[in-house]
């Protein structure tokens, strides 16, 4: 217990005073995050790169695998205003439609690895014993094997398509989300609300989704925002090497198709890296906006 | 006496993880959409009977699946990973080619963004609000976001055109000044561009973690101590504070070598790096199976390696591990 300061006397008969709601602790969040430029920035950013990726597609349709003008075309012609690639592919219209399959792929695939981090993380975390030390191992075998080279692998044998580039990176990145669930359940899972919990009979399952869970969501939440910029990354390099879905257009084939071509067309890689830039950017400002207003021990930093 | 053992129990349990990977390629190869023969010569259709029926036996995929898991474990074991059929040669020598160019690309990174991503931490953590300390929040955000190979052929598009004082691929110049001295420094200056590219991530993450722990020991109560038993100031950040704030940085760095090497192939294919990456790049082009799976078990390897050798340097930074 803290210090309690040294008063002379207890009053006989505290006065009643109304007591104001304290603030719920997400609004209390959301507050600490919309005062953040950089984080609000971010979520505005994110927003429009979305909003263009989704709705651009609608209302210019054509194919963006075409050839339209003249092969490397530069920016600010009259028919492509950011330029043709090698093949006299316009520019903006890939990269109009590239964004649907990065942003797609990054998001399932984030999902499907912090899930997959976070049900082996608490199962660790809350068990301890034997079943950590079984889903350690799994753990350290996954973060010991190189995760682009065995997607490369997978994605090779299987044949590259949405479904599996999705799945390869979901299947490889989920470790480090593990190890922080882990962590965090093995700070709670003795902590005394858990304990009354368990008192009351409460079973396992409740407990670990229920009681636990909520309370080391921040730190998650965090990390899986930080797992959507990394599957993006993720999902670009595959594709710069050639492993995308080939019928999709995607910022990272953009890249690797015009990778020979680099010094005749520089803005066939320069304008599709930079739309990847801005994006992960966009994630990891929000993620730092999150950090800053879900973890109030930061706050004074 | 105490450090062999441990050193014999993670030996031993870095072989079973090698042995896990092996049972894991083995797996993929069945799991494989196709008859099971041509992934392992790598050929879609098009091989002849003999061959087939040769390596059928050889790999005993007539037996029941134990027995050619045994049979795969045991040919691994002796070292043999295959024979590839696209670049003629059994997939060990080719990959036992290519492992310097990669190992030379990935330590030197990893040496430069720790010098230099600690010192710059170091540095910035004196005046937490400094204009170096707001950089390195920067360069972080801006490390993580950047596509490593993008960077790389940003770097490129420069050298080629504007400045063209380092060459931007290969790792030697065509006309072969190869032996001695001119030989070390002509690959030495192949080796800046990639060498760059692939620090450029590690040194932001490196420098804020630095920078983050270096604070939090210079909070701490031995470090009052110090000065206020009139140590100089520089004795105080570099011998205590520094020692202490770089056990972090060490555990992050170890690992990370699993995203190192990731960046590498990357970087190696922009740069036309002769190493693993590349050779990985190429048969996943060619859809050369023995190749990029003994690429994926080499490489497993090589993180493991790494992971002991951090672990070895953990301890010599801080003799406090080996009490326990």
């Amino acid at each position: 217990m803290s210090a309690v300061p040294l008063s002379k006397s207890a009053p006989a008969a505290a006065p009643v005073l109304p007591v104001p709601a304290a603030p719920s602790p997400l609004a209390e969040a959301a507050r600490m995050f919309a005062r953040n430029p950089a984080a609000v920035a971010g979520l505005v950013l994110l927003l429009a790169i979305v909003l263009v990726a989704l709705i651009g597609p609608l209302v210019y349709a054509v194919d963006p695998f075409e050839i339209r003008a003249a092969p490397l075309t530069p920016p600010l012609a009259e028919d492509a205003w950011l330029g043709t690639d090698y093949l006299g592919r316009d520019v903006a219209i890939s990269l109009l439609y590239g964004g649907r399959a990065t942003l797609l792929v990054g998001a399932v695939a984030a999902l499907l690895s912090v899930a997959i981090g976070i049900t082996i993380g608490a199962l660790s975390g809350y068990y301890g014993g034997r079943v950590d030390a079984a889903l350690s191992r799994v753990t350290e075998f996954f973060q010991v094997l190189p995760a682009l080279l065995f997607a490369m692998v997978v994605v090779t044998l299987f044949s590259p398509s949405l479904l599996t580039v999705t799945l390869s990176i979901g299947l490889v990145s989920w470790p480090g989300t593990a190890r922080l669930a882990r962590a965090e359940f093995m700070k709670v899972r003795d902590m005394e609300f858990v304990r009354a919990e368990r008192s009351i009979g409460a079973r396992d399952a409740r407990i670990i989704w229920k009681v636990i869970l909520p309370n080391c969501i921040a730190p998650l939440v965090v990390s899986a925002t930080l797992a959507i910029g990394s599957a993006i990354l993720f999902e670009a390099g595959l594709s710069f090497l050639g492993l995308g879905d080939p019928n999709l257009m995607s910022w990272g084939m953009m890249i690797g198709s015009s990778r020979q071509y680099v010094l005749s067309s520089w803005w066939a890689v320069a304008i599709p890296g930079a739309a990847i830039f801005l994006t992960v950017l966009a994630v990891s400002l929000i993620g730092d906006g999150l950090n800053d207003a879900l973890n109030p021990k930061l706050r004074e930093r | 006496m105490n450090l062999l053992r441990l050193l014999a129990s993670r030996l031993a349990q870095a072989l079973l993880l090698v042995v896990a990977v092996v049972v894991l390629n083995f797996a993929l190869v069945h799991a494989a959409p196709g008859d099971p023969v041509e992934t392992i010569a790598g050929a879609s259709g098009g091989m002849s009977e003999e061959l087939k029926a040769e390596l059928r036996q050889s790999y005993g995929l007539d037996k029941p699946l134990p027995v050619q898991l045994g049979v795969y474990l045991s040919r691994v074991a002796r070292l043999d990973l295959g024979y590839s059929y696209f670049f003629n040669l059994p997939v060990v020598d080719l990959i036992g080619e290519r492992i310097p160019a990669t190992l030379l690309l990935v330590l030197s990174s990893v040496i430069c963004a720790f010098v230099a991503g600690t010192g710059i931490g170091v540095l910035a953590a004196r005046k937490p609000n400094g204009w170096l300390s707001q950089t390195i929040t920067v360069l972080s955000l801006v490390g993580f976001a950047a596509p490593v190979f993008w960077t790389g052929m940003l770097l490129v598009i420069l050298f080629a055109s504007v400045l063209p004082i380092f060459p931007v691929a290969e790792m030697r110049s065509i006309d072969g000044s190869d032996k001695g001295l001119a030989g070390v420094l002509d690959v030495l200056w192949h080796l800046v561009l990639p060498t760059f590219t692939l620090s450029l991530v590690y040194l932001a993450h490196y420098s804020r973690l630095a920078r983050a722990s270096m604070l939090e020991v210079l909070g701490s109560d031995f470090i009052r101590t110090a000065r206020a038993k009139g140590l100089a100031d520089r004795v105080v950040l570099y011998k205590h504070a520094l020692r202490n704030a770089i056990l972090p940085v060490v555990t992050v760095l170890g690992l990370q070598f699993g995203n190192v090497l990731a960046g590498a192939i990357l970087v190696e294919t922009v740069f036309n790096w002769p190493g693993l990456g590349r050779l990985a790049f190429e048969s996943v082009l060619r859809r050369d199976y023995p190749t990029i799976l003994g690429v994926l078990l080499l490489s497993a390897v090589v993180v493991l390696v790494m992971n002991l050798l951090t672990d070895l340097c953990y301890r010599l930074v801080d003799p406090r591990i080996q009490k326990r």
